[in-house]
Protein backbone atom coordinates (compact mmCIF):
# COMPACT_ATOMS: atom_id res chain seq x y z
CA UNK A 1 0.00 0.00 0.00
CA UNK A 2 1.97 3.42 -1.22
CA UNK A 3 2.23 6.05 1.62
CA UNK A 4 0.28 8.62 2.22
CA UNK A 5 2.67 10.79 0.96
CA UNK A 6 2.91 9.20 -2.33
CA UNK A 7 -1.01 9.28 -3.33
CA UNK A 8 -1.38 12.79 -2.40
CA UNK A 9 1.52 13.18 -4.71
CA UNK A 10 -0.12 11.46 -7.06
CA UNK A 11 -3.46 13.21 -6.87
CA UNK A 12 -1.81 16.45 -6.96
CA UNK A 13 0.19 15.71 -10.51
CA UNK A 14 -3.50 14.12 -11.79
CA UNK A 15 -5.29 17.21 -10.99
CA UNK A 16 -2.62 18.99 -13.14
CA UNK A 17 -3.03 16.50 -16.00
CA UNK A 18 -6.43 17.18 -16.25
CA UNK A 19 -6.18 20.97 -15.54
CA UNK A 20 -4.20 20.87 -18.96
CA UNK A 21 -6.33 18.59 -20.73
CA UNK A 22 -9.23 20.95 -19.84
CA UNK A 23 -7.41 23.37 -21.57
CA UNK A 24 -6.99 21.30 -24.43
CA UNK A 25 -10.21 21.11 -24.80
CA UNK A 26 -11.77 24.70 -24.77
CA UNK A 27 -8.83 25.13 -27.30
CA UNK A 28 -9.96 22.53 -29.34
CA UNK A 29 -13.74 23.43 -29.06
CA UNK A 30 -12.79 27.03 -30.19
CA UNK A 31 -10.27 25.69 -32.92
CA UNK A 32 -13.37 23.43 -34.02
CA UNK A 33 -15.70 26.15 -34.53
CA UNK A 34 -13.49 28.26 -36.63
CA UNK A 35 -12.69 25.57 -38.74
CA UNK A 36 -15.85 24.21 -39.61
CA UNK A 37 -16.78 27.54 -40.46
CA UNK A 38 -14.05 27.65 -43.27
CA UNK A 39 -15.04 23.92 -43.98
CA UNK A 40 -18.51 25.16 -44.70
CA UNK A 41 -17.79 28.10 -46.63
CA UNK A 42 -15.16 26.37 -48.99
CA UNK A 43 -18.26 23.63 -49.85
CA UNK A 44 -19.63 25.71 -52.35
CA UNK A 45 -16.26 26.21 -54.42
CA UNK A 46 -15.36 22.88 -54.75
CA UNK A 47 -19.10 21.76 -55.50
CA UNK A 48 -19.58 24.31 -58.25
CA UNK A 49 -16.77 23.63 -60.02
CA UNK A 50 -17.32 19.44 -60.20
CA UNK A 51 -19.90 20.47 -61.55
CA UNK A 52 -19.09 22.64 -64.41
CA UNK A 53 -15.94 20.13 -64.88
CA UNK A 54 -18.96 17.67 -65.18
CA UNK A 55 -20.71 19.83 -67.61
CA UNK A 56 -17.66 20.08 -69.78
CA UNK A 57 -17.15 16.05 -69.08
CA UNK A 58 -20.18 15.35 -70.56
CA UNK A 59 -19.10 16.85 -74.12
CA UNK A 60 -16.19 14.29 -74.11
CA UNK A 61 -17.66 11.31 -73.64
CA UNK A 62 -15.49 8.98 -76.58
CA UNK A 63 -13.13 11.40 -77.11
CA UNK A 64 -9.34 10.20 -77.15
CA UNK A 65 -8.28 14.32 -77.31
CA UNK A 66 -9.68 14.49 -73.68
CA UNK A 67 -7.36 15.85 -71.54
CA UNK A 68 -4.97 12.99 -69.09
CA UNK A 69 -5.81 14.31 -66.51
CA UNK A 70 -9.46 13.53 -67.16
CA UNK A 71 -9.19 10.10 -68.84
CA UNK A 72 -5.62 8.85 -67.23
CA UNK A 73 -2.43 8.28 -68.78
CA UNK A 74 -3.93 4.90 -70.21
CA UNK A 75 -1.91 2.32 -67.89
CA UNK A 76 -2.85 1.02 -64.39
CA UNK A 77 0.20 0.46 -62.84
CA UNK A 78 2.23 3.11 -60.57
CA UNK A 79 -0.55 4.55 -57.68
CA UNK A 80 0.47 8.04 -56.52
CA UNK A 81 -1.17 8.52 -52.44
CA UNK A 82 -0.47 11.50 -50.85
CA UNK A 83 -1.61 11.15 -46.96
CA UNK A 84 -3.09 13.75 -45.41
CA UNK A 85 -2.08 14.10 -41.58
CA UNK A 86 -2.65 16.47 -38.44
CA UNK A 87 1.24 17.86 -37.69
CA UNK A 88 -0.01 17.88 -34.02
CA UNK A 89 -0.86 14.75 -32.11
CA UNK A 90 -3.12 13.98 -29.07
CA UNK A 91 -6.03 13.92 -30.91
CA UNK A 92 -7.25 10.79 -30.27
CA UNK A 93 -7.37 8.05 -33.44
CA UNK A 94 -7.10 11.04 -36.23
CA UNK A 95 -3.80 10.14 -37.67
CA UNK A 96 -4.03 6.66 -36.57
CA UNK A 97 -7.28 6.20 -38.56
CA UNK A 98 -6.03 8.03 -41.63
CA UNK A 99 -2.79 5.68 -41.62
CA UNK A 100 -4.81 2.77 -41.10
CA UNK A 101 -6.92 3.19 -43.92
CA UNK A 102 -3.84 4.05 -46.34
CA UNK A 103 -1.78 1.05 -44.98
CA UNK A 104 -4.70 -1.34 -45.72
CA UNK A 105 -5.28 0.24 -49.46
CA UNK A 106 -1.81 0.20 -49.91
CA UNK A 107 -1.11 -3.58 -48.56
CA UNK A 108 -3.61 -4.09 -51.35
CA UNK A 109 -2.34 -2.06 -54.10
CA UNK A 110 1.21 -3.76 -53.83
CA UNK A 111 -0.09 -7.19 -53.58
CA UNK A 112 -2.04 -6.82 -56.35
CA UNK A 113 1.63 -5.91 -58.37
CA UNK A 114 1.00 -2.26 -58.51
CA UNK A 115 3.48 0.20 -57.61
CA UNK A 116 3.20 2.80 -55.21
CA UNK A 117 4.67 6.16 -54.08
CA UNK A 118 3.83 8.32 -51.24
CA UNK A 119 3.58 12.03 -50.26
CA UNK A 120 2.62 12.51 -46.98
CA UNK A 121 1.61 15.61 -45.82
CA UNK A 122 1.78 16.40 -42.08
CA UNK A 123 4.61 15.07 -40.14
CA UNK A 124 2.18 12.30 -37.90
CA UNK A 125 1.71 10.40 -40.93
CA UNK A 126 5.30 9.98 -42.01
CA UNK A 127 6.02 9.10 -38.53
CA UNK A 128 3.36 6.45 -38.62
CA UNK A 129 4.39 5.33 -42.16
CA UNK A 130 8.30 5.32 -42.37
CA UNK A 131 8.54 2.48 -40.79
CA UNK A 132 6.61 -0.19 -43.48
CA UNK A 133 6.61 2.65 -46.13
CA UNK A 134 10.13 4.09 -46.10
CA UNK A 135 11.22 3.27 -49.24
CA UNK A 136 8.03 4.21 -50.97
CA UNK A 137 8.39 7.57 -49.56
CA UNK A 138 8.91 10.13 -52.16
CA UNK A 139 8.30 13.73 -50.66
CA UNK A 140 7.41 14.68 -47.37
CA UNK A 141 5.70 18.21 -46.26
CA UNK A 142 5.11 19.73 -43.15
CA UNK A 143 2.84 22.98 -42.56
CA UNK A 144 3.50 22.94 -39.19
CA UNK A 145 4.54 26.54 -39.28
CA UNK A 146 1.31 27.45 -40.60
CA UNK A 147 -1.01 29.06 -38.83
CA UNK A 148 -3.85 28.46 -41.19
CA UNK A 149 -3.94 27.02 -44.29
CA UNK A 150 -4.76 29.21 -47.77
CA UNK A 151 -5.60 28.01 -50.44
CA UNK A 152 -2.30 28.68 -51.81
CA UNK A 153 -0.74 26.05 -49.69
CA UNK A 154 -2.75 23.39 -51.18
CA UNK A 155 -2.34 24.90 -54.93
CA UNK A 156 1.48 24.24 -54.36
CA UNK A 157 1.02 20.85 -53.50
CA UNK A 158 -1.50 20.30 -56.41
CA UNK A 159 1.09 22.21 -58.91
CA UNK A 160 3.39 19.73 -57.74
CA UNK A 161 1.58 16.36 -58.11
CA UNK A 162 0.37 17.53 -61.49
CA UNK A 163 3.91 18.18 -62.34
CA UNK A 164 4.67 14.66 -61.54
CA UNK A 165 1.73 13.32 -63.52
CA UNK A 166 3.36 15.27 -66.88
CA UNK A 167 6.26 13.42 -65.99
CA UNK A 168 4.18 9.70 -65.93
CA UNK A 169 5.95 9.29 -62.46
CA UNK A 170 2.10 8.08 -62.12
CA UNK A 171 -0.32 6.97 -63.28
CA UNK A 172 -3.32 7.50 -60.45
CA UNK A 173 -3.59 9.61 -57.90
CA UNK A 174 -5.71 8.86 -54.38
CA UNK A 175 -5.48 11.44 -51.47
CA UNK A 176 -6.28 9.92 -48.05
CA UNK A 177 -8.22 12.94 -45.48
CA UNK A 178 -10.84 12.45 -43.08
CA UNK A 179 -14.16 13.00 -43.70
CA UNK A 180 -15.71 15.94 -41.29
CA UNK A 181 -18.98 14.36 -40.39
CA UNK A 182 -20.07 15.98 -37.11
CA UNK A 183 -17.87 16.63 -33.31
CA UNK A 184 -17.44 13.09 -33.02
CA UNK A 185 -17.45 11.20 -36.24
CA UNK A 186 -14.63 11.39 -38.56
CA UNK A 187 -14.75 9.31 -41.51
CA UNK A 188 -11.02 8.12 -42.96
CA UNK A 189 -11.98 8.24 -46.73
CA UNK A 190 -9.56 7.65 -49.77
CA UNK A 191 -10.46 9.80 -52.96
CA UNK A 192 -9.27 9.17 -56.40
CA UNK A 193 -8.53 13.06 -58.24
CA UNK A 194 -6.12 11.61 -60.77
CA UNK A 195 -7.79 10.62 -63.54
CA UNK A 196 -10.89 12.86 -62.00
CA UNK A 197 -13.53 11.00 -60.83
CA UNK A 198 -16.81 13.38 -60.90
CA UNK A 199 -19.94 12.94 -58.88
CA UNK A 200 -22.64 15.09 -59.44
CA UNK A 201 -23.36 17.54 -56.50
CA UNK A 202 -27.20 17.66 -56.05
CA UNK A 203 -28.14 21.12 -57.00
CA UNK A 204 -31.41 22.99 -58.08
CA UNK A 205 -30.73 22.06 -62.02
CA UNK A 206 -29.31 18.83 -61.55
CA UNK A 207 -31.73 16.79 -63.60
CA UNK A 208 -32.30 20.12 -66.65
CA UNK A 209 -29.71 19.06 -69.37
CA UNK A 210 -27.82 22.06 -70.18
CA UNK A 211 -26.09 23.25 -73.44
CA UNK A 212 -23.59 25.76 -72.80
CA UNK A 213 -21.73 27.98 -75.26
CA UNK A 214 -17.87 27.42 -74.60
CA UNK A 215 -15.67 30.26 -75.44
CA UNK A 216 -12.62 29.07 -75.48
CA UNK A 217 -13.45 25.52 -76.98
CA UNK A 218 -14.61 22.93 -74.48
CA UNK A 219 -10.57 21.17 -74.43
CA UNK A 220 -8.52 24.30 -73.66
CA UNK A 221 -10.91 25.35 -70.81
CA UNK A 222 -10.73 21.80 -69.35
CA UNK A 223 -7.05 21.96 -70.23
CA UNK A 224 -7.08 25.14 -67.48
CA UNK A 225 -9.51 23.81 -65.08
CA UNK A 226 -8.39 19.99 -64.12
CA UNK A 227 -5.43 21.21 -62.37
CA UNK A 228 -7.13 23.78 -60.44
CA UNK A 229 -10.06 21.44 -60.00
CA UNK A 230 -7.20 19.17 -58.09
CA UNK A 231 -5.75 21.80 -55.89
CA UNK A 232 -9.24 22.46 -54.83
CA UNK A 233 -9.60 19.44 -53.98
CA UNK A 234 -6.91 19.50 -51.72
CA UNK A 235 -7.97 22.71 -50.45
CA UNK A 236 -11.15 20.96 -49.35
CA UNK A 237 -9.07 17.96 -47.69
CA UNK A 238 -7.54 19.98 -46.06
CA UNK A 239 -10.26 21.68 -44.56
CA UNK A 240 -12.44 18.76 -43.65
CA UNK A 241 -9.11 17.64 -42.41
CA UNK A 242 -8.33 20.47 -40.02
CA UNK A 243 -12.19 20.39 -38.64
CA UNK A 244 -11.58 16.85 -38.31
CA UNK A 245 -8.47 17.02 -36.33
CA UNK A 246 -10.30 19.63 -33.83
CA UNK A 247 -12.73 17.66 -33.41
CA UNK A 248 -11.13 14.52 -32.89
CA UNK A 249 -8.95 16.23 -29.97
CA UNK A 250 -11.93 17.94 -28.83
CA UNK A 251 -13.79 14.33 -27.99
CA UNK A 252 -10.17 13.23 -27.11
CA UNK A 253 -9.36 15.41 -24.87
CA UNK A 254 -13.02 15.79 -23.01
CA UNK A 255 -12.81 11.70 -22.44
CA UNK A 256 -9.69 12.61 -20.89
CA UNK A 257 -10.53 15.43 -18.54
CA UNK A 258 -13.44 13.15 -17.05
CA UNK A 259 -10.84 9.54 -16.72
CA UNK A 260 -8.69 12.26 -14.78
CA UNK A 261 -11.83 13.39 -12.51
CA UNK A 262 -12.50 8.93 -12.25
CA UNK A 263 -8.91 8.61 -11.09
CA UNK A 264 -8.87 11.59 -8.77
CA UNK A 265 -12.04 10.24 -7.21
CA UNK A 266 -10.36 6.92 -6.65
CA UNK A 267 -7.38 7.71 -5.61
CA UNK A 268 -9.19 10.25 -2.43
CA UNK A 269 -10.71 7.52 -1.24
CA UNK A 270 -7.88 5.59 -0.99
CA UNK A 271 -6.31 8.61 0.48
CA UNK A 272 -8.64 9.13 3.22
CA UNK A 273 -8.99 5.61 3.43
CA UNK A 274 -5.35 5.39 4.55
CA UNK A 275 -5.36 7.82 6.62
CA UNK A 276 -8.30 6.78 8.30
CA UNK A 277 -6.56 2.96 8.70
CA UNK A 278 -3.32 5.07 10.64
CA UNK A 279 -5.49 7.23 12.53
CA UNK A 280 -7.35 4.12 14.09
CA UNK A 281 -3.96 2.20 13.96
CA UNK A 282 -2.64 5.10 16.29
CA UNK A 283 -5.78 5.02 18.52
CA UNK A 284 -5.88 1.31 19.33
CA UNK A 285 -1.89 1.73 20.37
CA UNK A 286 -2.68 4.45 22.65
CA UNK A 287 -5.57 2.55 24.05
CA UNK A 288 -3.68 -0.52 24.94
CA UNK A 289 -0.88 1.33 26.09
CA UNK A 290 -3.27 2.77 28.55
CA UNK A 291 -4.95 -0.22 29.40
CA UNK A 292 -1.24 -2.33 29.76
CA UNK A 293 -0.89 0.16 33.00
CA UNK B 1 -35.99 45.50 -61.63
CA UNK B 2 -36.97 43.21 -63.74
CA UNK B 3 -34.10 42.89 -65.61
CA UNK B 4 -31.36 41.70 -62.70
CA UNK B 5 -30.10 38.41 -62.28
CA UNK B 6 -28.42 36.65 -60.04
CA UNK B 7 -24.28 37.11 -59.42
CA UNK B 8 -22.10 35.02 -57.06
CA UNK B 9 -18.49 35.51 -56.56
CA UNK B 10 -16.88 32.32 -55.12
CA UNK B 11 -13.57 31.86 -53.66
CA UNK B 12 -12.09 28.99 -51.85
CA UNK B 13 -12.17 30.38 -48.87
CA UNK B 14 -16.00 31.72 -48.92
CA UNK B 15 -18.56 33.84 -51.11
CA UNK B 16 -17.18 37.23 -51.35
CA UNK B 17 -20.02 38.44 -53.35
CA UNK B 18 -23.61 37.39 -53.77
CA UNK B 19 -26.63 40.25 -55.25
CA UNK B 20 -28.98 41.01 -57.48
CA UNK B 21 -27.15 43.14 -60.60
CA UNK B 22 -28.73 44.84 -63.86
CA UNK B 23 -24.73 43.67 -65.70
CA UNK B 24 -21.54 42.51 -65.26
CA UNK B 25 -18.41 43.09 -67.11
CA UNK B 26 -16.11 40.50 -66.75
CA UNK B 27 -12.35 40.19 -68.30
CA UNK B 28 -13.18 36.91 -70.26
CA UNK B 29 -10.02 34.55 -71.74
CA UNK B 30 -10.76 36.25 -75.34
CA UNK B 31 -11.74 39.64 -74.85
CA UNK B 32 -14.07 41.80 -72.04
CA UNK B 33 -17.35 40.83 -71.98
CA UNK B 34 -20.91 42.11 -70.43
CA UNK B 35 -23.20 40.20 -69.58
CA UNK B 36 -26.99 40.86 -68.84
CA UNK B 37 -29.88 38.98 -68.38
CA UNK B 38 -31.06 36.11 -69.96
CA UNK B 39 -27.53 35.53 -71.52
CA UNK B 40 -27.14 32.11 -73.19
CA UNK B 41 -25.93 29.64 -71.02
CA UNK B 42 -22.07 30.25 -71.39
CA UNK B 43 -18.90 28.88 -69.89
CA UNK B 44 -16.03 30.75 -69.85
CA UNK B 45 -12.71 31.42 -68.09
CA UNK B 46 -11.02 34.55 -67.22
CA UNK B 47 -7.31 35.87 -67.75
CA UNK B 48 -6.22 38.95 -65.43
CA UNK B 49 -8.28 41.96 -65.04
CA UNK B 50 -11.42 43.73 -63.61
CA UNK B 51 -15.12 42.90 -62.81
CA UNK B 52 -16.89 45.50 -63.29
CA UNK B 53 -20.50 45.21 -61.41
CA UNK B 54 -23.83 47.11 -62.03
CA UNK B 55 -24.34 49.70 -64.94
CA UNK B 56 -23.19 52.31 -62.83
CA UNK B 57 -20.32 50.78 -61.60
CA UNK B 58 -21.60 49.63 -58.29
CA UNK B 59 -18.35 47.61 -57.24
CA UNK B 60 -15.64 46.55 -59.17
CA UNK B 61 -13.01 43.65 -58.36
CA UNK B 62 -9.41 42.61 -59.21
CA UNK B 63 -9.05 39.18 -60.56
CA UNK B 64 -6.37 37.11 -61.52
CA UNK B 65 -7.63 34.30 -63.05
CA UNK B 66 -11.21 32.49 -62.58
CA UNK B 67 -13.88 30.10 -64.61
CA UNK B 68 -17.14 31.72 -65.31
CA UNK B 69 -20.96 29.72 -65.67
CA UNK B 70 -24.02 31.20 -66.65
CA UNK B 71 -27.01 29.41 -66.87
CA UNK B 72 -30.35 30.08 -65.51
CA UNK B 73 -29.87 33.92 -65.29
CA UNK B 74 -27.20 32.73 -62.21
CA UNK B 75 -23.71 34.36 -63.56
CA UNK B 76 -20.94 32.25 -61.23
CA UNK B 77 -17.50 33.32 -60.95
CA UNK B 78 -15.04 30.87 -59.14
CA UNK B 79 -12.14 32.76 -58.38
CA UNK B 80 -8.40 32.41 -56.53
CA UNK B 81 -8.17 35.63 -56.36
CA UNK B 82 -10.59 38.10 -56.11
CA UNK B 83 -9.77 41.42 -54.51
CA UNK B 84 -12.05 44.27 -53.82
CA UNK B 85 -11.00 47.67 -55.48
CA UNK B 86 -11.99 49.27 -52.84
CA UNK B 87 -9.67 47.54 -49.64
CA UNK B 88 -6.33 47.23 -52.60
CA UNK B 89 -4.04 49.55 -51.57
CA UNK B 90 -2.20 51.43 -54.28
CA UNK B 91 1.30 50.12 -52.44
CA UNK B 92 -0.44 46.29 -52.93
CA UNK B 93 -0.54 47.16 -56.53
CA UNK B 94 2.76 48.30 -56.72
CA UNK B 95 4.36 45.59 -55.65
CA UNK B 96 2.61 43.42 -57.64
CA UNK B 97 2.98 45.25 -60.60
CA UNK B 98 6.54 45.27 -59.65
CA UNK B 99 6.25 41.94 -59.92
CA UNK B 100 4.62 41.14 -63.09
CA UNK B 101 7.42 43.54 -64.90
CA UNK B 102 10.06 41.17 -63.64
CA UNK B 103 8.27 38.50 -64.90
CA UNK B 104 7.53 40.17 -68.60
CA UNK B 105 11.36 40.45 -68.47
CA UNK B 106 12.24 36.95 -68.65
CA UNK B 107 13.02 35.76 -72.30
CA UNK B 108 12.02 32.06 -71.43
CA UNK B 109 8.18 32.67 -71.52
CA UNK B 110 5.33 30.90 -73.48
CA UNK B 111 2.75 32.53 -75.44
CA UNK B 112 0.21 32.32 -73.02
CA UNK B 113 2.18 33.35 -70.68
CA UNK B 114 3.02 36.39 -71.68
CA UNK B 115 -0.54 36.90 -73.19
CA UNK B 116 -1.55 36.40 -69.13
CA UNK B 117 1.28 38.72 -67.75
CA UNK B 118 0.22 41.25 -70.27
CA UNK B 119 -2.82 41.60 -69.57
CA UNK B 120 -2.26 41.31 -65.37
CA UNK B 121 0.09 44.39 -66.20
CA UNK B 122 -2.72 46.36 -68.23
CA UNK B 123 -5.43 45.88 -65.49
CA UNK B 124 -2.85 46.84 -62.49
CA UNK B 125 -1.58 50.05 -64.25
CA UNK B 126 -5.49 50.78 -65.19
CA UNK B 127 -6.60 50.49 -61.57
CA UNK B 128 -3.29 52.18 -60.11
CA UNK B 129 -4.66 55.78 -58.20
Amino acid sequence: MPSLDDLKKRIKSVKSTQKITKAMKMVAAAKLKKAQESAEKGRPYSDKMQNIILNLTKSFKENSNAPKLLIGSGEDSTYLCVIMTADRGLCGGFNTNICKLAKKKMREFLSNGKKIKIITVGSKGYDQLKKEFNKFIIEKKSLKDKKKISFNDAALIGKRIVELFEKNEFDKCIIFYNNFKNVITQIPQAQQIIPAKIDRVETKSAEKEEFYEFEPEEDEILEDLLPKNISTQIFKAFLENSASEQGSRMTAMDNATRNAGDLVDKLTINYNRSRQASITKELIEIISGAESL
Amino acid sequence: MASNFKLEIVTPEKTIFTSEVDQVTIPSYEGEMTILKDHIALVTFLRPGIIKIGEKDLENFYLDDGIVEFSDNILLILTTSARNLKEFSNNEIAALLKEVNVGLGKSNLSDKEKYILSHKADALEAIRK
